[in-house]
């Protein structure tokens, strides 16, 4: 059965306020060349039978309207058994067309 | 008496705080289940505070996504007055009935306060007995509570009159433009971070210059909607 991987972050230009405090730790514990922490979310989710264009299309719609919020967040990427089939271009185009 | 309907999701904990404080309004609250569709023909509703679902996936995603909500969001479009407070408002902007989003308070942590809030807008369903620019007090808590909107947002919220309460003093989660609840171009959806319901009661409420837990600055939300629907049915 495919499994397919939707990765949303949040938005680059807000702020992320667990990623901050990661940021501080890791300072804290000595890891001061590591900046900018940001934490996102990755679902994983199986279908059963053939990914077609048609199961696609509904994967990113169910990602962009149900796992992200397009306001406070974007999906990042898609893949289907580890193989990117859409990026956050992509994916912030179709949210575009739905809207 | 005007039958106001109070939604219990999984995870509501202030859905019987809220149908007390229609009582002491002079409202007649109506107890809604998530899953149902029937909303048993109530003139106003209450989304109220707590964790529903779990807060799971995001504060208020999946609420907004429950079968009540189909009609409520229905019944929202048609000028039902419509109150989501903290978890409710974040069902709300989940659902699109109030633009923006909220997230993670600003300092990580979840926040308790006695909070002061400006009425910016006091021409809506639930705000109508304040007065524009008034301060009140009523408390707030949250985990989630710091609200964000594009830049596009924020200035058609500003240039509408669409920021119902600013937060003053301090604000207390990174909101922007202060913001601490909204309403629609309609003004009969309202939603905010803070809980009126905790503060209809003298004794109950939370604490002010004069006296220790007398403010009861929420009550009028209550009395804003009961008041026009009143006046509507005479």
């Amino acid at each position: 059965m495919p499994t397919i991987v939707v990765d949303v972050m949040p938005k680059a230009e807000l702020l992320d306020p667990q990623g901050k405090a990661t940021t501080g730790a890791l300072a804290r514990l000595g890891h001061e060349k590591f900046e900018n922490v940001r934490i996102g979310k990755r679902f994983e989710f199986q279908v059963a039978g053939e990914v077609t264009d048609a199961v696609l299309a509904e994967v990113r719609q169910v990602a962009d309207d149900i796992l992200s919020n397009g306001v406070i967040e974007d999906v990042v990427a898609i893949s289907v058994d580890g193989v990117q089939v859409a990026d956050a271009p992509a994916a912030d185009a179709l949210a575009g067309e739905a809207r | 008496m005007p039958r106001i309907g109070v939604v219990t999701f999984p995870g509501s904990l202030d859905d019987r705080d809220a149908q007390r404080a229609i009582r002491r309004a002079d409202g007649e609250p109506v107890e809604l289940w998530h899953a149902d569709h029937d909303l048993q023909d109530v003139e106003a509703i209450v989304l109220p505070g707590g964790f529903s679902y779990g807060d799971y996936l995001r504060p208020g995603a999946i609420a907004a996504v429950s079968p009540i909500m189909t009609e409520v969001v229905a019944a929202a479009n048609r000028g039902l007055p419509v109150l989501g407070i903290c978890n409710g408002f974040q069902v709300l902007v989940e659902a699109h009935l109030l633009p923006g989003g909220l997230i993670r308070n600003a300092h990580q942590q979840f926040i308790r306060r006695d909070q002061r809030l400006i009425v910016e807008n006091a021409d809506t369903a639930w705000t109508h007995r304040f007065q524009p620019g008034e301060e009140i007090v009523i408390p707030l808590k949250n985990g989630d509570g710091g609200y964000i909107a594009n830049e596009e947002t924020l200035k058609y919220l500003e240039g509408e009159g669409l920021i119902a309460f600013r937060y003053a003093g301090v604000n207390p989660n990174g909101s922007l433009n202060d913001i601490a609840g909204l309403t629609n171009e309609r003004g009969n959806v309202v939603g905010l971070m803070p809980h009126p319901e905790h503060a209809v009661e003298a004794g109950f409420g939370p604490d002010m210059p004069e006296a220790m837990r007398s403010g009861t600055d929420g009550l009028r939300f209550f009395e804003s909607a009961v008041e026009a629907l009143v006046a509507r049915a005479a």
